[in-house]
């Protein structure tokens, strides 16, 4: 039974990746293909080259900032699907400093300068949630959802009337601010778009971490996901976590958006954050909402999404996306269901 | 005349709105978050081409559309009901499920990774007059659809049964204090089943009412329709009536997009953005506060 108990957490996961192999297997076999070769061309595709292998770290960048925006708002009991918008206008904000910049700035000061801008354009779309959740007692789901609406449409508009480059929906270069390709330390990395904006991702799970585990702010922030009315009556002030919350995730996910944009294109382009916001949601949810889970499950997921490329030519690569929904139900089935079964175990986040 | 083609345009516009926002209701009074609509109006969009691309009868492919509307909520019920999963997660995925099925089986029928062939509709009109000779005529025509008739009756159907029927009482109780409908004997479970399954079929029928009126399946063809419908139910309140003005007002906001096209008078992508800002200013209260039923989103043991 304690065995039983310290593996639940991670036991659910497992289970959830089990079931999705098995639609997996389904949807393969409809093709006629053989899952196992379809399984092995994935994984070759993958993590079989250096190329493969740059490629998922750099999805896995992405993917790992928008995990920890949605981990950091459930350890505080909110449901942040607003990665997506967050995401997007982090890359945004991150062009725009890049843009205003002078050519020849430093990259030693044009980079953090970027990375600054990109965390704020993330928390400031963070944060509306946050206010309105703390004032007016809006519910977080509903305003993330149409928040991103709002913030996709109103960045297509901006770039459509004023930054666009002429036939193209993306920016101009920007002047300053572009982070290395690995490529660049790792010539075996060459041609693929992982680049050092992963450092960025991993500071950011250093800093969630502590911020989380050994400050007073995680404390409080975990006690109000655990039980807010306890929290408040031990003198947290819930909606001032509520809204350091949101922004700090919406910091964390701009900041994913400079992957993209400073890392790979040099350029913010409309629909570049293509539903990294809600993978994310796959990505906490297997990665129990600990900075350490989130970032292997953001490889994980950066496997799935890369390998189906890898496979397309034999099964379609919309498969993955297939697969990563399965992923989502099966843990959001299977975690209850194993609390039940592991009464009082360790990691009941929600 | 030029009123009269705004007025049919408006409605061809709402028609989905108005079936996935009854589907809306009916969810959301029973408890259970209805994030997916979206993703069954794309699953009845996609069963409906298939049915009516194989048996050549728009008729079969409205049936097929329902039945796969049924099986996606059935999917949603599985894990929310029976198996207490939560529902936002659940909702979210669902979603993302029905684009990548989709996809994998337009892929895997038509072998194309945008749209299906050319299907059937319901085309009474035309086949009649020849294909719409005049205006007023292929105006007339886009309207001799059942569809659409069905459309301007789902949110009163949904009134209907929620005001004027013993399920309909259920509903509402098991949605504001599903503790107390318990005790008198309800239960639970099954009522959220049938009414998950029930939002399930009157999104499909937006879904298919899309993809027969264009004769196609399209690659992600809601295009956000589902959430604009959910928005209607929280701007009106879940309260059947104001929901139909809400689809009716967000319609014409969209139809006068389209008209003043031309004349640039204000940007398309902030036309688009009104449903959204409309529903967080009703959830946040500034105007005539939104309030959801009581129980909305809590499991019951």
């Amino acid at each position: 039974m304690n065995v039983l108990r310290r593996l639940a957490p991670i036991l659910a996961p497992l289970l959830a990746l089990l079931i999705a192999a098995v639609v997996g297997d389904a949807l393969i076999l409809t093709f006629g293909q053989s899952p196992a070769a379809v399984y092995r061309l994935l994984v070759d595709g993958t993590l079989g080259n250096a190329y493969g292998i740059g490629q998922v770290i750099y999805k896995a960048t992405t993917l790992a900032c928008t995990g920890m925006a949605v981990a950091l708002g459930l350890r505080a009991g909110l449901f942040n699907i607003g990665a997506e918008g967050q995401l997007a206008m982090g890359g945004f904000a991150a062009a725009v400093v890049g843009l205003l910049l002078p050519v020849g700035t430093p990259a030693l000061l044009a980079v953090p300068v970027c990375l600054a801008g990109a965390a704020l354009g993330g928390a400031a779309v963070g944060a509306v949630p946050g206010v309105l959740k703390a004032r007016f007692g809006a519910h977080e789901v509903i305003v993330t959802i149409m928040l991103n609406f709002i913030v996709l449409a109103f960045l297509n508009w901006i770039v459509a009337t004023r930054l666009h480059v002429p036939e193209q929906l993306h920016t101009p270069d920007i002047h300053a601010g572009a982070i290395g390709r690995l490529a660049g330390a790792f010539p075996a990395f060459h041609g693929s778009a992982a680049n050092w904006t992963v450092l960025v991702a991993l500071a950011a799970a250093g800093f969630m971490a502590w911020d989380l585990f050994r400050t007073r702010q995680g404390y409080e922030l975990r006690a109000v996901g655990l039980q807010p009315a306890a929290a408040e009556s031990g003198g947290v002030h819930v909606g001032r976590v509520w809204l350091r919350t949101m922004t700090l995730a919406g910091a964390i996910a701009g900041l994913g958006g400079t992957n993209f944009v400073l890392g790979y294109k040099q350029y913010y382009e409309e629909g570049f954050a293509a539903g990294a916001g809600f993978i994310g949601i796959a990505v906490a949810l297997v990665g129990r909402n600990h900075p350490v889970g989130v970032l292997l499950a953001s490889l994980l997921f950066a496997v799935l999404s890369q390998g189906g490329l890898a496979v397309n030519a034999v099964v379609p690569k919309q498969m993955v996306d297939v697969l990563t929904a399965v992923v989502i139900i099966a843990v959001a089935v299977t975690v209850p269901e194993m609390q039940r079964l592991v009464r009082g175990a360790h990691g009941a986040n929600r | 005349m030029i009123v009269l083609a705004f007025l049919v345009q408006a409605l061809r516009i709402a028609v989905p709105y108005l079936f996935a926002a009854a589907g809306g209701v009916l969810c959301e009074r029973s408890g259970v978050i209805a994030l997916t609509l979206e993703g069954w109006m794309l699953t009845g969009a996609f069963s409906a081409t298939l049915g009516s691309y194989y048996s050549g009868s728009a008729w079969a492919g409205l049936v097929c559309g329902v039945a796969g509307g049924l099986l996606a909520a059935s999917l949603h019920a599985l894990a929310t009901v029976r198996y207490r999963a939560d529902q936002v997660v659940v909702g979210i995925a669902a979603n993302l499920l029905a684009v990548g099925a989709t996809r994998f089986f337009l892929r895997l029928a038509f072998d194309s990774s945008s749209n299906s062939p050319r299907v059937s509709g319901f085309d009474w009109f035309a086949a009649v007059s020849g294909g719409g000779t005049s205006d007023g005529a292929s105006l007339l025509s886009s309207l001799a659809n059942p569809l659409v008739l069905l459309g301007m009756l789902s949110l009163p159907f949904v009134s209907w049964l929620l005001n004027g029927t013993p399920f309909g009482l259920r509903v509402r109780a098991v949605g504001e204090r599903p503790d107390a409908a318990v005790s008198v004997g309800i239960h639970v479970g099954r009522v959220r089943w049938l009414a998950v399954l029930g939002a399930g079929a009157l999104a499909s029928l937006g879904g298919s009412y899309l993809a027969l009126e264009q004769h196609q399946f399209t690659d992600s063809m809601t295009a956000g329709r589902g959430f604009i419908a959910l928005a209607a139910v929280i701007f009106g309140n879940w309260e059947p009536r104001r929901v139909a003005v809400a689809c009716a007002l967000f319609a014409i906001a969209e139809t006068l997009q389209i008209q003043l096209q031309g004349l640039q008078l204000i940007p398309s992508q902030f036309v688009e953005m009104i449903p959204y800002l409309l529903t967080i200013i009703a959830l946040a209260g500034v105007v005539g506060r939104s309030v959801s039923p009581a129980a909305l989103g809590r499991q019951v043991d």
